[in-house]
C-alpha cells in the first residue's frame, strides 16, 4: 500500500504515469520535440530578460529609435537609488522618491501573514468540504467561489468605505484582512482535492484508537496533504505580492504601500523612470522566483494526485 | 494498491453511523472562521454596493442621495457604450479562455514528456505567473508602443524598413494587444494545472493502444484528452473566476481608450464609478460583471462535478 505522497515527482511519476517508459523510444523526433518546447518556453521568458537588461542599461539607450539591443556597458544607477546608495552625478531615477524599505517591508508582511492565515482557514474550510457531507455543502463550496470571481474594481471603493469607518484603512493590518480573505476560496478548493486523495480510512482508524477528529486532522490528514498546502501557498502568496486594484484603493501612504501601487509611482505626467520601475520590478520578483522554484515540484505533483479534480 | 484506487474507495459514500456531537459541530467550527472573513471582506461590502446601485449615490454627493429603484440599471442597458463593452467583454473571455486552453494544452503535452529539467523548465514557464499584472501591463504597453516600442523596433530592425504601427490605438490591434498581454499572463496557469491532469493517467491504457497500433495522434484524441477533461474544466473554471483580474492589465495599457476603443466592462466601471464620480452607476454594473462570471462559472463548474463522478464510478 503506498499512501505516502513522494517527495521527488520524476520518480512517482515513472511509476505511475506513462512517461517513464517513453524511455525506450525517444531518439529523433523527441529531440525535435524538446526544441520546440524551448522555442515556445523562449517567447514566454523573452520579457522578462527585456525587464532585467532594462534595469541594467545607461538611460539612453531606453526609448529609443533605432533600438539598441545589447547595453553597451552595465549600469547599476538604478539599483543603487532604490537602495538610496550614492549615485554618479546627473544619474536620472525617480527611484529616489520612492520608500523602498517602507514599500519591501509592508509587502512582506502583508504578503506572508495572510498567506499563512489563508492555509489555515482554507484548509480547514477545505477538509470539511472533502470529508463532511451535509445539505448546505454545495451551496456554500459554491459561494465561496462567487466571493472569488468579484473583480477587485468593483469591490474597492465598498471595502474602502468600510474599512474607513472601522479606522481600518492605510492600515497593515486592514490589508491582511481584505488578502485573506480573497485567498480563502482557492485554498479551499485546492486543499478539498487533496484531502480527497487522502483515504478517509487512515483517519477513521485514528479515530478509533482514541484520537479525537480533531487531532487525526492534525496528525493523520495533514502531514499527507502538504503538498497540497505548498501548492495553495504559491497560488496565495502571488496573489497577495502582485495584488493592485485593491491594494491602490487601501493603502494611500508608505505607511501600508505595497510594491504594485509603487510601481505605478515611477509613472509621472511628463516623464516615467522605466528604468527604475524595472529595477523594483526585479527585485519584486525575486522572492516569487525562490518561492516558486523551491515549490513547483509539489505544486504539479500534488495537483496530479487529485487535487483539481475535485 | 495505489493512491488513487484507495481515493475512489474513500469517496463512496460511507455507511450510515451513529455521529457524535463532537462530530456534528466539527464542521461548523472549521468552516466558521474562513466565512467570516469572507462575509466581513466581500459579502458585506458587496451588499452595500449593491443597495447603493439603487441609489443615485456619487462620490461628490454622498452625505444626500435617495433611492430611485431600477433607473440605473436601465440606463446602463440603455448605454451604447456599455453594450458594446459587454459585448467585447463576452468575446474577450471566450476568445482568452479557450486560446490560454489550447495553447496551455500544447505546452503541458510537451513539458509533461521532456526529460530534462523539468523543474528548471517549469519554473521559467511561470515566470508569467510571478508578474504583477500592473507590471504586465507597463510591460506590453511599452512593448506595442508605436514610437520605440519593442514590436515596432524588432520590425525596423529585421525589414531595415521604419514600421510606425499605432498597436494600441487602431481598432483590432488594441484588442489584439490587451488579448496578447492576456494570454502571455495566464497560459502558465493554464500549462501547470493540464500538466498535473497529464502526468497523472495512469499508464496501462497507453501500453494497450501502442500495442494496437494507435498513432500519437489517436493516442491524445481518445485518451489523453477525455481523461483530462475534470482538469480541463477545473482549469477553464478557474481561468472565468479570475479574468476580472486582466483589469489592471488593461488599465495600464488603454484604459480602455482611446474613445472607448477597448473598454472591457471592468475599464468602464472604473471610469463610470471613479473618473465619473458616478459611483451608484458603476456599482450596478460591477453586479453585471459577476453575474457574467457566475454564469461562464457555473457552466464549467457543472461539468467539473459532472466529470468527477464519472471518473469515479
Amino acid at each position: 500500500m503506498n499512501v505516502e505522497i513522494p517527495r521527488t515527482s520524476q520518480s512517482s511519476v515513472s511509476e505511475n504515469g506513462r512517461f517513464g517508459k517513453a524511455g525506450r523510444r525517444r531518439y529523433r523526433s523527441d529531440t525535435a520535440r524538446d526544441i520546440l518546447l524551448y522555442i515556445i518556453l523562449l517567447i514566454f521568458f523573452l520579457p522578462v530578460v527585456w525587464i532585467v537588461l532594462t534595469s541594467v542599461r545607461p538611460n539612453v539607450e531606453i526609448n529609443t529609435r533605432p533600438p539598441v539591443w545589447i547595453p553597451a556597458h552595465l549600469d547599476f544607477d538604478s539599483y543603487k537609488i532604490l537602495f538610496g546608495m550614492p549615485t554618479p552625478e546627473g544619474a536620472f531615477g525617480m527611484g529616489s522618491s520612492i520608500p523602498f524599505e517602507n514599500y519591501t517591508r509592508n509587502s512582506t508582511v502583508i504578503a506572508f501573514t495572510s498567506t499563512v492565515l489563508a492555509l489555515i482557514f482554507g484548509t480547514l474550510a477545505g477538509y470539511v468540504f472533502a470529508r463532511f457531507r451535509f445539505r448546505a455543502r454545495n451551496p456554500i463550496f459554491l459561494s465561496m467561489m462567487l466571493a472569488r470571481a468579484v473583480p477587485g474594481v468593483a469591490l474597492s471603493l465598498p471595502l474602502f468605505i468600510l474599512f474607513a469607518r472601522l479606522g481600518l484603512s492605510d492600515k497593515i493590518p486592514g490589508m491582511i484582512i481584505a488578502y485573506t480573505a480573497l485567498n480563502i476560496p482557492f485554498t479551499a478548493w485546492l486543499m478539498d482535492g487533496f484531502f480527497r486523495a487522502i483515504p478517509e480510512e487512515l483517519s477513521e482508524a485514528a479515530v478509533i484508537d482514541g484520537c479525537s477528529r480533531w487531532t487525526a486532522l492534525l496528525r493523520v490528514d495533514l502531514p499527507l496533504a502538504m503538498p497540497g498546502v505548498a501548492a495553495s501557498g504559491i497560488f496565495a502568496f502571488l496573489t497577495c505580492w502582485n495584488e493592485f486594484a485593491l491594494a491602490t484603493v487601501i493603502t494611500r501612504t508608505p505607511a501600508s504601500r505595497t510594491f504594485p501601487p509603487g510601481l505605478y509611482e515611477f509613472t509621472g505626467q511628463f516623464v516615467s523612470d522605466w528604468r527604475g520601475m524595472t529595477a523594483m520590478s526585479v527585485m519584486m520578483l525575486i522572492p516569487s522566483i525562490i518561492f516558486v522554484a523551491l515549490v513547483q515540484r509539489q505544486l504539479v505533483q500534488g495537483l496530479a494526485s487529485g487535487a483539481t479534480k475535485g | 494498491m495505489t493512491v488513487k484506487t484507495l481515493a475512489r474507495k474513500a469517496a463512496r459514500p460511507p455507511a450510515p453511523r451513529s455521529v457524535s456531537r463532537e462530530t456534528r459541530l466539527l464542521p461548523v467550527t472549521l468552516l466558521l472562521p474562513g466565512i467570516v472573513v469572507i462575509l466581513f471582506v466581500v459579502a458585506f461590502p458587496m451588499l452595500y454596493s449593491l443597495y447603493l446601485s439603487f441609489t443615485n449615490y456619487t462620490l461628490t454627493s454622498a452625505r444626500s442621495f435617495h433611492f430611485v429603484g431600477f433607473e440605473n440599471y436601465i440606463a446602463l442597458f440603455k448605454d451604447p457604450v456599455f453594450r458594446k463593452a459587454f459585448g467585447r467583454t463576452v468575446l474577450f473571455m471566450t476568445l482568452a479562455v479557450n486560446l490560454e486552453f489550447l495553447i496551455g494544452l500544447g505546452i503541458a503535452q510537451l513539458m509533461a514528456k521532456a526529460i530534462r529539467g523539468q523543474g528548471a523548465l517549469r519554473t521559467i514557464m511561470m515566470m508569467p505567473m510571478m508578474f504583477a499584472p500592473i507590471l504586465v501591463g507597463f510591460q506590453f504597453k511599452w512593448f506595442f508602443n508605436s514610437e520605440v516600442g519593442l514590436i515596432n523596433n524588432l520590425l525596423y530592425s529585421l525589414t531595415g524598413a521604419l514600421h510606425i504601427i499605432p498597436w494600441l490605438v487602431q481598432v483590432p490591434l488594441g484588442f489584439i494587444a490587451i488579448l496578447v498581454a492576456e494570454i502571455w499572463m495566464s497560459t502558465p496557469f493554464m500549462v501547470v494545472i493540464l500538466e498535473a491532469g497529464i502526468l497523472s493517467l495512469p499508464l496501462e491504457p497507453f501500453e494497450a493502444a501502442e500495442v494496437d497500433g494507435a498513432s500519437g495522434w489517436q493516442k491524445f484524441r481518445h485518451l489523453t484528452l477525455p481523461m483530462i477533461m475534470p482538469f480541463v474544466y477545473t482549469a477553464m473554471a478557474i481561468r472565468s473566476l479570475d479574468l476580472a483580474r486582466v483589469y489592471d492589465v488593461i488599465s495600464i495599457m488603454t484604459g480602455g481608450g482611446p474613445g472607448n476603443r477597448t473598454e472591457l466592462i471592468w475599464t468602464y466601471v472604473y471610469r463610470l464609478a471613479f473618473s465619473g464620480h458616478n459611483y451608484a452607476m458603476g456599482s450596478a454594473m460591477s453586479y453585471v460583471t459577476v453575474i457574467i462570471s457566475f454564469l461562464f462559472t457555473w457552466y464549467l463548474f457543472r461539468n467539473v462535478i459532472k466529470s468527477r463522478w464519472e471518473g469515479r464510478e
